[in-house]
């Protein structure tokens, strides 16, 4: 039960682009709250809520720096099922763009075919 | 909304949904027809499959073939256990990395959504074993693929 839990809580947590884009940044190394907001339009309240979703997933850990709060990917985060399914994720969005190019040019051919 | 919905259901399945600006047919023939699906059913950027074998019939066998040209690939066999056109098909499949990976039977229903379809799909979530085993070959390609556009678009780039 708890493991399930986990694992939907993981997976709630990768679900957004903004924090899959957070945790490829820590992937690269340690950052602060300011640098992980820097690339992103967004407030820096809204960075801190995907700070701490990330978090309380149990996939990064932040320290105490002065008045900084450092975050860093947690060891062993992504784990081999968060890859699997990131993997399967980029795979299929892959596949179904490619299909929904192929759809529309059916679609257009076949319109052409009958005018 | 054509925006991929992957979740997981326990610790057991995950359920894909995806919309399609097509109606059921269309996307059940491009799901069945080997012709179509060599044209997308690819994975990441480079790879192609060969062979497409789908015998589209209750009881037809499967077999699909990847390489990404640099003599790297794998493949899938399966066999079609149930079809309702343009409804629904179940089947079943598994990798070969060579060895098989375990059954995944897959339940795909398209239902009509307007002017478009709404795919589900319903698969096993592979074991541990299997997860690392699928990890460690080309697939992972995929992934580090779609990181590395993660990282482009973002405007981070790695230290290599």
């Amino acid at each position: 039960m708890q493991a399930a839990q986990s694992l939907d809580q993981t997976f709630a947590a990768l679900a957004d682009p903004t924090r899959r884009s957070i945790l490829a940044r820590l992937a690269l190394g340690e950052a602060t709250v300011n640098e992980l907001a820097e690339p992103f339009a967004i407030s820096q309240p809204a960075i801190s809520r995907h700070i701490r979703v990330l978090s309380e997933a149990g996939l990064i850990v932040q320290r105490v720096d002065g008045t900084k709060r450092p975050c860093r990917l947690a060891p062993g985060a992504l784990s081999d099922l968060d890859q699997y399914l990131q993997m399967l994720r980029g795979s299929l969005a892959q596949n179904y763009r490619r299909l929904d190019h192929l759809l529309a040019k059916r679609a257009k051919k076949e319109k052409d075919e009958k005018s | 909304m054509s925006e991929l919905a992957l979740t997981t259901e326990g610790e057991t399945h995950v359920i894909v949904k995806r919309r399609f600006e097509a109606p059921p047919e269309a996307v059940y023939r491009a799901f069945m027809d080997p012709k179509l699906i060599q044209q997308w059913c690819l994975g990441p950027e480079g790879w192609t499959m060969p062979v497409c074998i789908n015998e589209g019939k209750p009881g037809g066998k499967i077999r699909y073939e990847w390489s990404n040209g640099k003599g790297g690939g794998f493949f899938l066999t399966g066999e079609i256990l149930e079809l309702d056109p343009p409804h629904r098909t179940v089947h079943v499949e598994r990798m070969h990395m060579p060895d098989p990976t375990p059954d995944n039977r897959i339940v795909t229903t398209f239902v009509a959504d307007g002017s478009g379809t709404l795919m589900t799909l319903r698969m096993s979530l592979p074991d541990a074993e299997t997860r690392k085993a699928m990890l460690a070959t080309g697939m992972a390609r995929g992934m580090e693929a779609s990181y590395a556009r993660l990282e482009r678009l973002s405007g981070w780039k790695t230290a290599s």
